[in-house]
C-alpha cells in the first residue's frame, strides 16, 4: 500500500439541477490531519459520505486505503472509522452495550472485543460513564461516545464531520489532542467551520465552496497565499497631506491608505508591495521626518478573512478585499 | 452472516429498552388470553380454532406498531448512517432488521404456548389443527412484519410508516370479504390474495403449499422492496 490513504478523483454529485459537488480532486497522505474547511452547504458532508460509501458520486471515484468505493465498498468500510454530523448513537443503549455492538459488527468477539473497547475507552476518557445510558449523556460526552465507536477497530482512516460541535472549550482542547495524537500515525480528515480549530489540529487544510475545492494547502501557506502582512502607523495630529507620501515613498511600499484615528490621531495603513517586513523602514521614515509616531503596528490577514475571501468567490481577493476596509 | 445475526440480536434487544413493545405483546397476550378461556369454560370446547383467528385478526392491528421505527426511526435520527457505514451489506441490515422483529414475534407465539399445552391437559386436544394454527401465525406475522419494514423503509416517520402498513393489512384483511360484489373473472385471484382466506383453510388444519407460497412470496418482495428502498438512499 503506498503512503496516499485517501485519493479522491474528479468526484461529482447532482442532486437533480443542484450539483453538490463538481471535480473534487485530492489526496491525503498517512500521518496527515486533513481539516475540511467551507460554509455550510458547501458540500464537506457529502464528499464524507461518498469516503465512507454511504451515498455514491455521480461522476469520479474516491479510494480509501487502497479501496475503491465503486470495487470494494466492504474494504473501504472496514478501513475506516467514522463520525456522522451530530453524532447520531441509539440512545436507549448504555455506553458499554453500544460499544459491544459495534465491536462485534466490527469482528471482534471475545477478549479481543474487550480488550479493543478497553484501549477506546481510555483514549477517549469515558471510563466514569460506561454504565450510563447514552441518552442521559452530555454533549460532550456522547461526542466521545462517537469518537470511541469509530476508534473501537484501529482504523487506518478517520473521517469526522463536526467532531468539535457543541463541545466547551476544555472538552474541545481534549478531543484536539486525541485528534493530533492519533493523526501522528494515521490518516484523519474533519470538517468544520471553525477556523481557530484547523489552525491548531490540522496539517493541511481543503476549503470547499460551493461544491469545488477553492484552496489545498497548509494553514500557514495558505495565508501567505492569499493575504500579505499590512501595515498600521498611528501619527499624532492631523492629515498633513505630506505624511502620506513620506511613507508612499519608502522603498517596497505599494499603497498607502489614510484613515482617521481616535480624536488628535491619524492611521495611515502601508500597504508592502512584496513579503518583507517594513517595520523598521517606516519607522526610520518617521524620524527623519520628526513624525510624531505613536504605534506601529503589523498586521496579518487572518484566516477568516481569507476563508471569506475564498468562499464568497470575489476574483481578485486580496486586493479587493483591502478596497474595502 | 455474523453482522446480520448482530443487527437483529441488537434489534430484538432494543424492544425491552422501550415500552411500544411491552405495550404490544402485553395486550396481544392478554386479549387473546381471554378470549381463549371463554372459549374454553363458557362453551366448553377444547379447542384452539377461535383463539387463532383471533390472533391473526390482532397481528394486523398490533404488529404495525412493532416494525414502524425499524428503519425510520434510524433514518430520522442518522444512525443508520453508522450502521450503514459499517461493513455491513444494504440486504444484511434488512434481513437483521427483519430477523429482529420476526424473534421478538415469536417470543409472543411461545409465550402463547401454555394456552393449548393446558387444554391438552384438561380435555381432548386434537394437535393437528393447533400445529397448523401456529403455522398460520408464523406465515401472517411474517408477512405483516415484512409490509412493515417496507413502510418503514420509505419514510423517516414512524406514524407514516404506521399508518401506510395499516393501509396494507386492512386491504389484505378486508380484500376478501368484498368477493359476492367483485366481478366473477376477479373471484379467484382476490380469494388468492386475501391474507383470511389463506389463513381460514389453514386453521381447519391443511397447510397448502398455495397458502406457503402466498405468504412467503409477500413476504419476500417486501423484503426486496425495503432493500432497494435503503440501496436508492446512494443514488438520490
Amino acid at each position: 500500500m503506498s503512503d496516499v490513504m485517501i485519493e479522491a478523483r474528479d468526484l461529482e454529485k447532482t442532486y437533480g439541477d443542484f450539483h453538490a459537488l463538481r471535480d473534487v480532486s485530492f489526496e491525503v497522505r498517512k500521518g496527515e490531519v486533513l481539516g475540511f474547511l467551507g460554509p455550510n452547504g458547501a458540500g464537506k458532508t457529502t464528499t464524507m459520505k461518498i469516503l465512507t460509501c454511504f451515498i455514491a458520486p455521480t461522476k469520479g471515484t474516491a479510494k480509501v486505503a487502497g479501496c475503491d468505493v465503486w470495487a470494494d465498498p466492504m474494504g473501504v468500510r472496514r478501513a475506516i472509522g467514522y463520525l456522522p454530523e451530530s453524532t447520531p448513537l441509539y440512545t436507549e443503549m448504555l455506553v458499554l452495550e453500544y460499544l459491544e455492538f459495534i465491536a462485534k459488527m466490527r469482528g471482534f468477539t471475545g477478549p479481543e472485543a474487550r480488550k479493543r473497547i478497553k484501549t477506546a475507552v481510555e483514549q477517549t476518557s469515558l471510563g466514569d460513564v460506561i454504565a450510563k445510558e447514552i441518552r442521559a449523556l452530555s454533549k460532550g460526552y456522547k461526542q466521545r461516545v462517537g469518537l470511541a465507536q469509530a476508534l473501537v477497530h484501529e482504523p487506518d482512516v478517520l473521517i469526522l464531520d463536526e467532531p468539535m460541535s457543541g463541545l466547551d472549550p476544555n472538552q474541545a482542547a481534549e478531543i484536539r489532542e486525541l485528534i493530533k495524537d492519533i493523526g501522528r500515525e494515521r490518516t484523519v480528515i474533519l470538517s468544520t467551520h471553525d477556523l481557530g480549530e484547523v489552525q491548531v489540529t490540522c496539517d493541511r487544510v481543503l476549503i470547499i465552496s460551493k461544491g469545488k475545492l477553492v484552496a489545498d494547502d497548509k494553514p500557514e501557506e495558505l495565508r501567505e497565499r492569499a493575504g500579505k502582512a499590512q501595515f498600521v502607523v498611528t501619527i499624532s495630529g492631523d492629515d498633513s497631506g505630506d505624511t502620506r507620501d513620506v511613507f508612499g515613498n519608502i522603498d517596497g511600499v505599494g499603497n498607502v491608505k489614510v484613515k482617521a484615528g481616535d480624536e488628535g490621531e491619524t492611521r495611515y495603513v502601508v500597504l508592502p508591495k512584496g513579503s518583507e517586513d517594513l517595520r523598521s523602514a517606516i519607522f526610520e521614515a518617521a524620524v527623519e521626518h520628526k513624525l510624531p509616531l505613536l504605534g506601529l503596528e503589523r498586521k496579518d490577514q487572518g484566516l477568516d478573512e481569507i476563508f471569506r475571501d475564498l468562499t464568497t468567490g470575489t476574483a481578485d481577493r486580496a486586493d479587493d478585499k483591502k478596497e474595502s476596509n | 452472516m455474523q453482522n446480520l445475526l448482530t443487527i437483529a440480536g441488537r434489534q430484538f434487544r432494543s424492544y425491552f429498552n422501550g415500552a411500544i413493545a411491552y405495550i404490544v405483546v402485553c395486550f396481544l397476550l392478554l386479549v387473546v388470553g381471554f378470549f381463549f378461556w371463554e372459549t374454553f369454560f363458557l362453551y366448553r370446547r377444547a379447542t384452539a380454532r377461535e383463539f387463532f383467528s383471533l390472533f391473526s385478526l390482532l397481528n394486523y392491528l398490533a404488529l404495525p406498531a412493532l416494525t414502524m421505527g425499524l428503519l425510520a426511526e434510524e433514518k430520522r435520527t442518522g444512525t443508520i448512517e453508522l450502521l450503514i457505514t459499517m461493513p455491513v451489506a444494504d440486504w444484511q441490515v434488512i434481513l437483521g432488521k427483519f430477523l429482529g422483529v420476526y424473534g421478538l414475534y415469536c417470543v409472543v407465539l411461545l409465550l402463547t404456548l401454555p394456552y393449548p399445552i393446558s387444554i391438552a391437559q384438561l380435555g381432548d386436544l386434537d394437535w393437528g389443527p393447533v400445529f397448523a394454527g401456529y403455522t398460520s401465525l408464523l406465515l401472517q406475522g411474517g408477512a405483516i412484519l415484512a409490509l412493515g419494514l417496507m413502510a418503514s423503509s420509505l419514510t423517516d416517520n414512524q406514524l407514516i410508516a404506521l399508518f401506510v402498513t395499516w393501509g396494507f393489512t386492512i386491504v389484505f384483511f378486508l380484500i376478501d370479504k368484498f368477493l359476492p360484489l367483485a366481478p366473477l373473472s376477479l373471484t379467484s385471484f382476490l380469494e388468492f390474495v386475501s391474507f383470511d382466506a389463506h389463513l381460514e383453510s389453514m386453521r381447519r388444519g391443511v397447510v397448502a403449499v398455495r397458502d406457503l407460497v402466498f405468504f412467503k412470496t409477500v413476504t419476500i418482495l417486501s423484503l426486496m422492496v425495503a432493500f432497494r428502498a435503503l440501496e436508492s438512499r446512494r443514488w438520490s
